[in-house]
């Protein structure tokens, strides 16, 4: 896919998502500001798109020149060795602080332990539009290469006129420049040592092949595992400041609800307790936690609210078309080919089917937090959020600031799935720090976070389809509803097809989750394909592999089909195996289930899964995350579910939630494909996207029962097809 | 009137509401926050400490009902920088993604641990089915688990 394609992509997903997609105003960045902040050494920055190699330096240079508007990282280099690389990414628990700081290691040929990445921070990282869509390694990933591969030529370079040496006899390694001629080396700190270098670099110096990998390509351990292990470690929700209050919002009766009267009196004669009160923000600070939830329950107030939609009507709602005027100059997404209506008249047999997705939601362990502290008019806020320069946006709208005077700083996260792309929490705290006149800390309870954040979408999917005897899909007609446009486009080589995607009014507030819409759309896909192999008697396996041309999809496939044994074992009433292919951005995922069924119980017994998204940058990581991404996505399969009717969620807790536990661990096994020649793209997403479908067509294959609406089976399986 | 607590085996006075839930007693007075809030009712075990050795939710355990009693908290296994044989296979098994659950499971796979050094894999999962982790990491926490109890046999 083309960066334009997954650009456009996520600007349908932030429109879908009522969140407007924000502007990088770029900011002034001189030399000076700089060195000031960091120190003398060396500074190399990357820029986004083609740039003439550029460099500045040494002391003569003017100290107010500005550095370009479009650099996406900088490194910097101490003059006593120390790396500090400066990247708007989060980390979230997906590992990227560790495998960025591979890819630095590798190029720049510095220690593991002389790097330390800056990550999020408004005032101190470039612009990013966020951690989100698998992006970070195909796009951070290289910039980071680049600036460390100028950084370790420059440093190669300095060396070379300090000894007036060979320069092709010079190599950099651990941390050092080493003159093979005479061994005598040097080390990248002496080497930077009362410079103030600046160097610019574009997108095309020479790096290291996947194959040459020594640091990268290994299993590198999570940097700072330890203080994981050991509660060490100050997640935003951890974080605290001098004088620090506590903060807790009074949440309105239903979605889309006005305040219609307050009485705050009996919270207000608590001690230390603060009210605020600003239209239909209403807020209570305290010294701890504890008071400030008791002010909250002492609060009477009553609210207004308009009637709303339930569940049930929700998959005809879904097919109402939307009555917002679209943005997108394209038009909602939309992939064609051929001509369908032909490609049915010439199938064998035809099928129609539609598939259905409940709303979900992501149940991060670490709920949404922010802290705020305000100070001489500058607005500074912690928070775990997965676009740090969104948040800082909406803050400046919210409290009309320039953005120069607010900041936000991401501590790792306690994990986001999609979930942490807006600011509300610290919209809150900062307008509770703002009335209080002290830092105040905000971290919402689990019921806000079932509530008051934003869902996975719900919606319908219909598949029209004809195929011949042998297999061969002569027709696709795939249209989704509301869900999103993820992951639509099939990875089989089906020479007649319309996919397209109809956007609604949400009944619920709704956004982004692990792997958006492809999650929904894979599913659709995938279940039918199997509908279709079932209808012309046709191996499933068989049958994808008929309608593939793309090498990669076939090998990975096969890679997954393999390490099962597919078709070595026969389906019973009680055992069923299923399989399901799946493409996104960049990657290939083959996944393979084994089902046991005992009267109404399903049990996913065994889970391979093949992944392939080209060479791999931490072999040891990427398991984690595809196993993870396969135990996440049990949930949704089976059991989880978002109830909801008139503006109220019914399930807010997880005693009403169920979300995958010891107990539903099948025996997963991952296969990963490493493909050395290929630039690595992300994994948090596309491990997620075959495992329902094969889940779905291996309990078909048991009991004869199709079941195309996820979760799958929340009360057991259903007597009959559903 | 100040309680007494007995923390990590130091005592404590903290001068709080009885009903207050020993979570945030450790977490805002104590500033013990590497146990963590996750859900409040006592369902995901990312709150879990020990209470005279037996895993308990500090998020259900209002701080009267703890005074006299031995509180272990995360911060309290490591010993002389010495990491306790979970915290360690955790580490070496890398257990965690975003880690937000690892104390509460450290703390839960500790406390059964302590009352059964060789359990087999269903008393390993019976022990940790009330810990949330929404990363995922299942299978390799069971596993370091596991690595931590046959350590201990040795």
């Amino acid at each position: 896919m083309s960066e334009q394609a997954i650009i456009r992509e996520a600007e349908v997903e932030n429109q879908q998502h009522e969140s407007v997609p924000r502007l990088s105003y770029g900011f002034e960045l001189r030399r000076r500001d700089f060195f000031k902040l960091l120190g003398g050494g060396m500074l190399v920055c990357a820029c986004a798109g083609p740039v003439l190699a550029q460099e500045s330096g040494g002391r003569r240079h003017n100290d107010d020149d500005e550095l370009p508007q479009n650099i996406s990282a900088w490194l910097h280099i101490g003059e006593d060795g120390a790396v500090t690389v400066y990247t708007g990414k989060v980390e979230m628990g997906q590992n990227v602080r560790t495998s960025l700081t591979q890819q630095v290691a590798e190029e720049l040929r510095a220690p593991l332990d002389s790097i330390s990445l800056v990550m999020g921070d408004t005032a101190l990282t470039p612009y990013d539009m966020g951690t989100l869509g698998s992006r970070t390694t195909p796009t951070m990933g290289p910039q980071l290469r680049n600036v460390s591969a100028a950084a370790r030529e420059s440093l190669i370079d300095m060396a070379a006129q300090r000894w007036a040496a060979d320069r092709a006899k010079l190599q950099a390694s651990d941390g050092r420049v080493t003159d093979t001629g005479s061994n005598r080396s040097i080390s990248f700190g002496e080497l930077t040592k009362g410079q103030e270098l600046v160097k610019l670099v574009g997108d095309d110096p020479v790096l290291e092949l996947p194959d040459q990998w020594k640091i990268a390509g290994t299993s590198t351990p999570k940097i700072n595992g330890r203080d994981f292990v050991t509660g060490k470690h100050q997640y935003t929700s951890d974080f605290s400041l001098p004088g620090m209050l506590h903060g807790k919002i009074l949440r309105p009766s239903a979605f889309r609800a006005t305040l219609k009267w307050l009485d705050t009196s009996a919270a207000e004669k608590i001690p230390g307790v603060k009210v605020v009160h600003d239209a239909n923000f209403v807020g209570v600070t305290a010294l701890d936690v504890w008071t400030a939830t008791k002010a909250l329950k002492a609060i009477r107030a009553e609210w207004s609210a308009p009637q709303q939609s339930c569940e049930a009507t929700l998959f005809q709602d879904v097919r109402k078309p939307t009555t917002k005027e679209s943005d997108n100059s394209g038009g909602p997404p939309r992939i064609t080919g051929g001509s369908v209506e032909q490609g049915l008249s010439s199938a064998d047999r035809t099928m129609k089917q539609t598939y259905t997705v409940a709303y979900i939601q992501h149940i991060p362990l670490e709920p949404r937090a922010a802290v705020a502290l305000w100070e001489n008019g500058k607005l500074t806020v912690w928070t775990g959020t997965q676009r740090p320069f969104a948040v800082r946006d909406e803050l400046a709208e919210a409290f009309r600031l320039n953005q120069d005077k607010v900041r936000v700083m991401v501590p790792d996260t306690g994990s986001a799935y999609g979930g942490k792309h807006t600011g509300e929490t610290a919209i809150e705290a900062a307008r509770l720090a703002q009335a209080a006149g002290k830092p105040v800390k905000l971290v919402w309870t689990r019921e806000e976070e079932f509530t008051w954040a934003y869902f996975r979408p719900g919606g319908a999917i219909d598949v029209h389809s004809g195929v011949q005897k042998d297999g061969k899909v002569t027709a696709w007609q795939f249209d989704n509803y509301n869900s999103g446009p993820a992951g639509m486009k099939p990875p089989y080589a089906f020479a007649n097809q319309h996919i397209e995607f109809h956007p609604t009014d949400a009944p619920l507030r709704q956004g982004s989750y692990r792997g958006l819409a492809a999650t929904a759309n894979h599913f659709a896909r995938e279940v039918h394909m199997d509908e279709l192999a079932e209808l012309v008697k046709i191996d499933p396996l068989a049958l994808r592999m008929k309608n593939l041309s793309d090498a990669r999809a076939q090998a990975c496939l096969e890679a997954a089909a393999k390490a099962f044994g597919w078709g070595l074992q026969k389906n019973s009433a009680t055992r069923g195996f299923g399989i399901a292919l799946g493409e996104e951005k960049g990657s290939y995922v083959a996944t393979c289930a084994e089902v046991e069924v005992q009267s109404r119980e399903v049990r996913v017994k065994r889970v391979v899964e093949a992944f392939e998204c080209g060479a791999i940058v931490n072999p040891d990581g990427l398991r984690n995350q595809v196993a993870g991404a396969i135990m996440m996505g049990l949930g949704g399969a089976l059991f989880e579910a978002i109830h909801f009717d008139n503006g109220r969620i019914l399930n807010p807790h997880l005693t009403k939630y169920r979300v995958p536990r010891f107990s539903d661990m099948p025996q997963i096994d991952v296969v990963l494909v490493d493909r050395k020649d290929i630039a690595p793209a992300g994994a948090g997403e596309t491990p997620i996207m075959a495992l329902a479908p094969a889940i779905s067509n291996a309990i078909f294959a048991a009991t004869r029962i199709r079941l195309r609406s996820l979760p799958m089976v929340p009360d057991g399986l259903p007597a009959k097809s559903a | 009137m100040p309680s007494t607590l007995l923390v990590n085996g130091t005592e404590h006075q903290v001068e709080v509401p009885p009903d207050t839930k020993l979570l945030y007693v450790l977490r805002d007075t104590l500033g013990l926050t590497g146990t963590k809030y996750g859900c409040g009712e006592g369902m995901c075990g990312a709150c879990t400490v020990l209470l005279d050795g037996r895993p308990t939710r500090s998020c259900q355990a209002p701080v009267s009902t703890v005074i006299g009693k031995k509180i272990t908290t995360i911060e309290g296994l490591e010993q002389k920088g010495q990491l306790h044989p979970v915290q360690q296979a955790f580490l070496k098994v890398e257990a965690f993604q975003c880690a937000y659950c690892t104390s509460g499971m450290i703390m839960s796979a500790v406390g059964l641990l302590a009352r059964n050094p060789s359990p087999s894999d269903d008393q390993i999962l019976t022990a940790i089915e009330g810990n949330v982790c929404r990363c995922g990491t299942h299978p390799r926490i069971l596993e370091a688990v596991r690595q931590a109890a046959s350590g201990k046999k040795v």
